[in-house]
């Protein structure tokens, strides 16, 4: 086949190494060659936010990105938050405050609010309503959502 | 009533569904790793409305990748046809693959099959379509229109259904002598359900069941079943429908797509596993769409506010198709028969049609038809009280079904609900928190009610009315316990985000004297259940959770027998009790429940004589009547930036009574995701078509999905009238958020613009057309 490159990724912590074509989606190495089937994808031109990871600790649409790109890149997926059954803070203000429904923009969600409290951790309600903002959700009507993020905020400040 | 109240019910458990969903381990159909699976595309028509067509795919089997292409004909599969028992209704077929005449762009022409989606894209790009483009028809009053372009040759008139169900000769007169009469011309956009997770399936033939297994993003395996079945020339057997996690539905996963039959149909020529997965464009422009109506109605009031006489002509548009199996006749018929909604209405007069477009098929979207028929009503009993000078909740109130059962003069019965309670509650609220006052002064503040019922248990009588070809409404479930005492009930309904394992499992868990985590719910596997219906119409928690109820109930009557024989007591005197059985004379006394799981498998010598091994019950439950009703009232508080004309809500608060609430944290979810999807169809959702009949929101970039910025936090109270009709006392509640908002919405905004002369009455209310009144009025 023509116009396969060897790249190098860490995803989770994990090393790998894969053979891409050059047009093949970050998100589809992570789903389809890696296995990492968490990453969803909702829309593919870059406006739900189902498909983001943290890229290098910043969080990126990887249906926006190609796997080449990410070429020697760290890559943080929703498979990598909780510690082995035991789900993290924010996955459990998720589940507490009913963050979720079907689940689908979910994993989008977390990578978010995670990239998002790591750099604002002082953020208020209102900016974390602005901050989610940026991803679709089409069953919650995002108040257990914003709730959820708001509250892992506030425990974390009071922890630190 | 069996099971002595654990209290599982009524509590906010957490979700079963949670911890996988949130750790990434949750199964969408395109999470199967298949590495053997070719991949499918679909050549879709680039025009709305030709009468001849024909796909070249010579070009496309070159492509790298590509294992082979099939337009119609050539695939071996006959076209979905939905049909209605009404002489008023014709039928047309939906043929899998587009032969002959195209009618919308974006239908498809032919399936490409490759080894990876890439290169089956590329492979479709290949093809060549060639056309005779005639005139598109992209308009009810286009399809209406003498002489206008047929969009099948043998409807008349562009019309799939008129019908006139409710008649009234004297209603003129009424309308003409009465002392007050108000109108509305309400219209409202086409909306895309959107569902995050696109639509998508793996099928593949599985030689050693003789079974092709369809892997399906649906909320109706079995209906995909038969549907598969059907056009395949399989007996039902012979297809296994298998729906793991679903990223939400809303209706528009609640009809069989024609892509998942060809990719089954590809997966059968071929002998290899066929994967399909909607890209977001092909799920905006030619999946389902819905909403898209228009309602000319007159009601008649008498001096003190008491409605005479309603006359509807309501039209839908629903575009090129009828739908399988619940056709295009859902949108008018279900329009035409609950209009009158909460209020008493002694005289009504209704002509709906099903009108035929050239545009996308509509499915039923989440609250079908009823998100207009409230803002229709709600707008109504608005004017009637400007025009007598009453207090527009008064009005309300002196119109409110007030007494129950009550049956309506749409045929309809109305089982007892707190329809007035809820306003009452609403009002109240609102004035507490002082918002009525902020209606004062300067800024353009107003307030919008809307008060509204929806029929959920939709059972088999209430389906047998609407006389489709099919009739659904009740369910199955199995109970059944195994030797270590751990329960598995399956369910035919299937869910889409709603949480029913954790709420069937609730219910089980109450009859069963088990805790809820003792119980996993199965559902979404045609092969599990003899038949259901799946999950829509706010059908699951009555419908399916009264199966679920009677089959834990039968089990725990079994349960009790065995136990009853251990102890040397009577059944009657067994209580289950935390994973205990024990004499109820004497609470001391008892035995484990696994232990007499262990007795009825491995132990049967000690089964008493009459009693058959094995632990496992089934029932079917149906809701005999003409439904059961929640009801609601959501009263909303919106400003206007006179500036732009953007509305912004201030406050949002729901009143509801769903009768028995199963648990009460994913009840508050349902409301406010309905919540937000109704006031994006207030507010923001639109697909237009130009006048080619192209659509002209084909990405998210141009479908304007409100975010957490727009969608405000909702207040939910609840009041609690127990169904009798349910098994559970519980009514579904799936649909009411988004029945409600519009109304709510709509009411609000055009209390903002009062003093203006101007009021608005089509949905979306764009902030161009609040900014246009505001500038009139300056
Ligand atoms: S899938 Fe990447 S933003 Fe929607
Ligand atoms: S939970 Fe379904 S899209 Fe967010």
């Amino acid at each position: 086949m023509k116009d396969q490159h060897l790249i190098s990724l860490t995803v989770n912590g994990e090393p790998h190494e894969v053979l891409a074509e050059s047009r093949r989606t970050l998100a589809d190495v992570l789903r389809h060659d890696l296995g990492y089937t968490g990453t969803h994808l909702g829309c593919e031109h870059g406006i739900c936010g189902a498909c983001t990871v943290l890229v290098d600790g910043v969080p990126a649409r990887s249906c926006l990105m190609f796997g080449v790109q990410a070429d020697g890149a760290e890559i943080g997926t929703v498979e990598g938050l909780a510690d082995g059954d035991r789900l993290s803070d924010l996955q459990e203000a998720f589940s507490r405050r009913h963050g979720l429904q079907c689940g689908f923009c979910t994993p989008g969600f977390l990578m978010l609010a995670e990239a998002f409290l790591a750099e604002n951790p002082g953020a208020t309600r209102e900016e974390i309503r602005e901050a989610v903002s940026a991803n679709l959700c089409r069953c919650t009507g995002y108040q257990g959502i914003v709730e959820a993020v708001t509250e892992v905020a506030e425990s974390r400040r009071e922890r630190a | 009533m069996t099971g002595h109240g654990q209290g599982w019910i009524g509590k906010s458990f957490a979700r079963k569904e949670d911890h996988r969903l949130l750790t990434g381990r949750g199964c969408f159909v395109d999470d199967r790793p298949r590495p053997d699976a070719l991949h499918a595309a679909f050549v879709r028509s680039p025009v709305a409305s030709a009468a001849r067509v024909s796909v070249d795919l010579s070009e496309v089997s070159g492509v790298d990748g590509v294992r082979a292409a099939f337009a119609s004909g050539e695939l071996g599969v006959s076209g979905l046809t939905a049909l209605l028992d009404r002489e008023e209704f014709t039928a047309t077929s939906m043929p899998i693959l587009a032969t002959g005449a195209v009618r919308y762009a974006g239908e498809p022409l032919a399936i490409v099959l490759a080894e990876d989606p890439y290169a089956a894209e590329d492979g479709a790009e290949r093809a060549s379509v060639d056309f005779e483009a005639r005139q598109a028809v992209t308009s009810i009053e286009e399809a209406l229109a003498p002489g206008a372009q047929g969009v099948h040759d043998e409807l008349a008139a562009n019309t799939f259904l008129d019908v006139a169900p409710f008649s009234d000769d004297e209603i003129d007169d009424v309308l003409a002598s009465a002392p007050c009469v108000v109108r509305t011309s309400l219209r409202t956009g086409r909306q895309n359900a959107l569902p995050l997770e696109p639509r998508g399936c793996l099928a593949e033939w599985v030689d050693r069941d003789e079974q092709l297994v369809l892997h399906v993003s649906t909320q109706v395996p079995h209906q995909v079943r038969t549907a598969a079945a059907r056009c395949l020339g399989l007996a039902e057997r012979q297809v296994r429908v298998v729906v793991t996690d679903v990223g939400g539905g809303f209706g528009l996963k609640c009809v069989v797509g024609r892509e998942e039959i060809a990719a089954a149909a590809a997966a059968l020529r071929l002998r290899r596993p066929v994967k399909w997965i909607e890209d977001r464009s092909e799920g905006l422009s030619a999946s389902f769409h819905g909403r898209q109506q228009q309602y000319d109605v007159r009601a008649a009031f008498d001096a003190g506010g008491r409605i005479l006489a309603l006359d509807a002509d309501i039209r839908c548009d629903v575009g090129a198709y009828s739908v399988f199996p619940f056709t295009s006749g859902v949108e008018p018929l279900m329009a035409s028969a609950e209009l009158p909604g909460v209020y008493r209405v002694p005289r009504y007069r209704a002509r709906a049609r099903a009108v035929a477009t050239n545009k996308a098929p509509t499915a039923p979207y989440r609250g079908v038809s009823r998100p207009q028929i409230v803002a229709v009503m709600e707008r109504l009993m608005e004017r009637a009280a400007r025009e007598l000078s009453v207090d527009p909740l008064e009005l309300r109130r002196r119109n409110l079904i007030d007494s129950f059962p009550y049956t309506g003069i749409n045929g309809i019965t109305y089982d007892p609900g707190s329809y007035r309670e809820s306003l009452d509650l609403c009002e109240r609220r609102l004035r507490e928190e002082g918002w009525f006052d902020s209606r004062d002064g300067d800024r353009r503040v107003g307030i919008g009610f809307a008060c509204f019922n929806e029929r959920t248990g939709y059972g088999t009588e209430a389906f047998a009315q609407r006389k489709m070809a099919v009739v659904p409404g009740y369910d199955i479930s199995e109970a059944r316990m195994d030797p270590a005492g751990w329960v598995t009930v399956t369910t035919g309904t299937s869910a889409h985000g709603q949480g029913h394992e954790t709420t069937l499992a609730q219910i089980a868990a109450d009859q069963l004297g088990l805790h809820p985590d003792r119980i996993k719910v199965r559902q979404g596997d045609t092969d599990l259940v003899s038949y259901g219906w799946g999950t829509f119409g706010s059908r699951s928690a009555a419908i399916g959770g009264g199966a679920v109820r009677l089959s834990a109930s039968r089990l725990a009557d079994k349960i009790r027998t065995v136990a009853a024989h251990l102890l040397d007591t009577e059944a009657g005197n067994v209580d289950l009790v935390d994973g205990w059985c024990r004499r109820r004379d004497n609470q001391e006394d008892g035995l484990p429940i696994a232990e007499v799981a262990e007795v009825s498998y491995l132990r049967a010598n000690r089964l008493p004589k009459d009693v058959d091994p094995g632990l496992s019950a089934e029932a079917a439950f149906d809701v005999l009547t003409s439904g059961t009703f929640s009801n609601a009232t959501h009263g909303v508080v919106v400003e206007l930036d006179p500036g732009t004309g953007s509305p912004r809500i201030l406050r949002y608060l729901v009143v509801e009574d769903c009768g028995v609430v199963i648990n009460p944290k994913i009840v508050d979810g349902q409301v406010r995701g309905g919540v937000a999807q109704g006031i994006a169809g207030a507010l923001y959702e639109e697909i237009g078509y130009d006048a080619e009949g192209q659509p002209t929101a084909a990405s998210l970039m141009d479908y304007l999905v409100p975010t957490a910025s727009e969608i405000p936090e909702i207040g939910v109270e609840h009041l609690e009238t127990p169904c009798a009709f349910t098994e559970t006392g519980a009514k579904g509640m799936g649909e009411g958020g988004t029945i409600g908002a519009p109304a709510a919405v709509l009411n609000a905004v055009n209390d903002a613009l009062r003093g203006t002369g101007v009021e608005l009455d089509a949905l979306p209310v764009r902030p161009e057309h609040i900014h246009r009144a505001l500038e009139r009025n300056r």
